[in-house]
């Protein structure tokens, strides 16, 4: 204990912002306008600072008019019924429209803070009205960001991890940190809590999704543990949101365990048929069109043995996606492709071979709903069903990949956390993925998560700034 | 070095140009920063050729490497522009002709020598031709220079040199062609428009809009200015050889010529572009981050910018000095690092503005036809 003592450095700061992705950012660069100042505690090195928000790549926002890389406008009902759709019905009204309400032109703001935008080009037009790109995707826009904090004064700690709150009577007077040269003590007048989900920390995902976890692939960075949504839990802090449930999609199972990001994600399941480990179908490939689906393909993958799949496509559909980082496995027959997988040949032989006979003609078209469904087979696939009979066949495997968490802290409409008596603590602000739960209760839509982290940053920002003032 | 150890080498820069381009293939994002990620997404698959090709069409603008989510310490250990810069070393290797392949490998060394000894030789050929009282006298008026280096010699010399440099860029760049898989794309006029439009603003150093990452992650347009003075400092110079020439020549007007005459004025301008633009390239070279940088093209980067460097300024100190004794012996460096400059010309860095302009006009026509 004394030892610990002889180490630990005293910093004060007014607002203190804990995590250094979207979130945290726009909320110090919001607090230090107003005047405060601030101390963002970032648990990452330099270069991969940023947390999540350095994999994203655009931002959904409502606008009432094109512009020069929003292709037309787009409103706030339509934005609200958009996560109807993904989430069907599982979110809290008024935070949705808070959320969507003041991403009104959001674009405006951090234009004026060093983000650029770009128009969405190929594989992405289907989100070229509703979604704007950052150009060089989120660490080009952490970069600018970080930019902006220096030259307004923010200080920024790396490789700082925020460990525990000092709370008495629902204020936070101090936080305990480790950093590269021991421990600190951080004396501060208002918190930001901007830190993430808890998807980086493998035994709390065991918690909650059981042994399986151990075979998700986690898509971003590694540092969202979820230490302070721990933290205030124990303080009393009240959750919201199934701690099963996040944004997970189905990616390449050769992915890295941590930090694959985009270049992961495989676009073929639509052309093919997926199996799982005994060569048996799943679900509906041809459901929908891709970008509405890949973020259910993540759980339908954990829900099977080992929380893997398999899926074969053939050469007529090789060129008709995305390529993959890794390239597929291949083979000029099916029982080689799935002896080269792990697979029992004779298994995969006969699904391919049950479904290439429910195939009927018509005509095939990636572009559209093309209804060329199979006839009597079980599960179906009501769209681009083509045989598979074209050699060679290829393969991929795909494994859960884990985005974020949803499990989150309730806020109130100053983005302040409450606790579980319902009243808000004083000074405890929360943004991001830690509030994401707030919103979102099951499914994803695109860009949305970046949203969510702007507005709340942002407001959180001001509160925890505007709160000192009074 | 073994030509099969070579051989080995050469293929590790493929691969690894490969691996990189596979990633950003699968990534895309950084598709708004310049024309080379556009280029690659026309792709499912990179052959030798169009990476070749790829390499020669980045800038070294570096903003992929700062918005790069795989960069290092990543696991993928993913460094385009490293990559990118030796590859594009390579291709000016792999097309020069038969020796002057040689002199890649240790180019600033190679571009150091030859510039010395073409001005030592032409300093003692010079001063042995004209005796020591004509060489370290003050000369004035039309052809002084000429007493120094005889009319005839010193156009044998550099028309020599001149269409020795222009034959080996010529073969040079249709071996580029070649080794790049292009086809008719040069016969594409508007193809040629574009790219001239290309060169002439440097569009692609303006990494989208707010400029290149140099010296450091921080947006700048610096370096495009830089290389701005260079070029046009460059082609003033030309300007003012040609202007001159033709004075000489059809209107037997013999340099030199008062501060206030053509040829004067554009080599003035000229000298001082280059003098700045290859100052502040040197110096950026010196300051900049390290790490995306190819360290084996450092070198040949250096050397090429530091011979301009010094062409101009000994070219800005005839100027000054003409009238004086040390005349015979300005004119004689200035001439001979203009001289190394024209030999080394074909062998080093001076390479990348041709192959970058043929490979900004197959890009041209790639944008234009929607096809590879």
């Amino acid at each position: 204990m004394s030892k610990k003592q002889a180490t630990l450095d005293h910093i004060s700061t007014d607002v203190l912002v804990i995590g250094g992705g979207n979130a945290a950012l726009t909320a110090a660069i919001t607090a230090r306008e107003l005047g405060l100042k601030v101390l963002v505690l970032e648990s990452s090195p330099i270069e991969v600072r940023g947390g999540n928000s350095r994999h994203t790549r655009n931002i959904r926002y409502i606008h009432d008019a094109a512009n020069s890389f929003l292709t037309g406008p787009y409103l706030e009902e339509e934005c609200y019924n958009d996560l109807l759709m993904v989430t069907k019905g599982n979110t809290t009204e008024k935070m949705a429209r808070l959320v969507i309400r003041g991403s009104h032109n959001v674009g405006d703001w951090m234009t004026a803070h060093g983000c650029r935008f770009q128009p969405a080009m190929r594989g992405t037009l289907h989100l070229s009205r509703t979604n704007a790109f950052f150009r060089g995707g989120g660490k080009g826009l952490i970069n600018a960001y970080h930019e902006t904090c220096r030259r307004l004064g923010v200080q920024v700690m790396y490789e700082t991890e925020a460990l525990d709150l000092e709370v008495a009577n629902g204020t936070c007077t101090a936080v305990h940190a480790q950093g590269p040269k021991g421990e600190y003590l951080i004396r501060l007048r208002s918190v930001v809590l901007a830190s993430g989900g808890y998807q980086g920390n493998r035994a709390w995902l065991r918690e909650a999704w059981g042994p399986t976890a151990d075979n998700f692939l986690i898509r971003g960075t590694p540092y969202d543990k979820g230490v302070m949504l721990k933290a205030m839990m124990e303080k009393g802090a009240k959750t919201i949101g199934d701690p099963t449930q996040g944004h997970c999609v189905a990616i390449d199972g050769r992915a890295p365990k941590f930090d694959g990001g985009i270049c992961t994600r495989l676009d073929c399941v639509p052309f093919g048929i997926v199996v799982n480990k005994d060569g048996r179908r799943f679900y509906n490939e041809g459901e929908e069109f891709w970008p509405k689906r890949y973020a259910i393909w993540g759980r339908l993958v954990a829900g099977q043995p080992d929380q893997i799949g398999y899926v074969f496509i053939d050469a007529k559909s090789i060129n008709l996606f995305m390529p993959s980082v890794f390239p597929p496995l291949e083979s000029d027959t099916v029982g080689g492709l799935a002896e080269q997988m792990g697979l029992e040949p004779n298994a995969v032989e006969e699904t391919v071979r049950a479904f290439n006979a429910s195939t009927k003609p018509g005509s095939f078209n990636p572009g559209e709903l093309d209804g060329l469904a199979t006839e009597g087979l079980d599960p179906p696939k009501t769209n681009w069903a083509r045989p598979l009979d074209t050699p060679p066949y290829y393969g991929y495997t795909l494994r859960p990949g884990i985005t974020f968490t949803y499990l989150s802290l309730v806020i109130n409409e100053q983005a302040r956390v409450v606790q579980q008596d319902d009243t808000p603590f004083n000074n405890i602000f929360a943004a991001g993925e830690i509030t994401s739960g707030n919103v979102l209760g099951q499914g994803y839509m695109a860009g949305f998560g970046m949203t969510i982290g702007t507005v709340f940053g942002r407001l959180a920002g001001k509160e925890a700034a505007t709160c000192l003032m009074n | 070095m073994s030509d099969e150890l070579k051989c080995k080498q050469q293929a590790a820069v493929l691969k690894e140009a490969d691996r990189v381009m596979g990633i950003c293939n699968a990534c895309r994002y950084c598709e708004g920063i310049c024309a080379l990620f556009p280029a690659m997404e026309l792709r499912r698959t990179f052959t030798a050729g169009d990476l070749n090709y790829l390499a020669n069409l980045c800038h070294n603008c570096r903003g992929c490497y700062y918005c790069c989510q795989y960069a290092p310490p990543h696991e993928f250990q993913l460094n385009f522009p490293q990559a990118m810069s030796a590859l594009r070393a390579q291709t000016y290797e792999q097309t020069a002709p038969g020796f002057l392949k040689k002199l890649f490998p240790n180019n600033a060394f190679y571009v150091f020598a030859v510039s010395l000894v073409a001005t030592i030789l032409l300093t003692a050929v010079s001063l042995c031709a004209s005796g020591p009282s004509v060489f370290f006298g003050a000369h004035s008026g039309s052809g002084s220079f000429y007493k120094i280096i005889p009319y005839g010699a010193m156009l044998l010399v550099f028309c020599l040199a001149g269409l020795f440099a222009l034959v080996a860029l010529l073969r040079g760049v249709i071996a580029f062609w070649r080794i790049s898989d292009g086809k008719l794309q040069w016969l594409d006029l508007a193809a040629h428009k574009k790219a001239v439009r290309d060169v002439l603003t440097l569009k692609y150093l303006d990494g989208g809009g707010d400029g290149c990452n140099y010296p450091d992650n921080r947006f700048s347009m610096i370096r495009r200015q830089f290389h701005h003075a260079v070029f046009y400092g460059f082609l003033l110079c030309l300007a003012s050889t040609s202007v001159a020439f033709i004075y000489d020549h059809a209107f037997g007007w013999p340099a030199p010529y008062g501060f206030f005459s053509l040829p004067v004025l554009l080599g003035t301008f000229g000298g001082l572009g280059l003098l700045a633009g290859t100052g502040g390239m040197l110096w950026l070279k010196t300051v900049m981050d390290a790490r995306p940088a190819d360290p084996a093209s450092t070198g040949m980067d250096m050397a090429f910018s530091a011979l301009l460097f010094l062409v101009s300024l000994s070219g800005l100190l005839l100027l000054v000095f003409r009238s004086t004794e040390l005349m015979g012996l300005l004119l004689c460096i200035h001439l001979g690092l203009v001289l190394g400059l024209f030999l080394t010309m074909p062998c080093g860095k001076f390479v990348h503005a041709v192959f970058r302009y043929a490979a900004l006009v197959r890009n041209a026509h790639e944008q234009r036809t929607g096809q590879v």
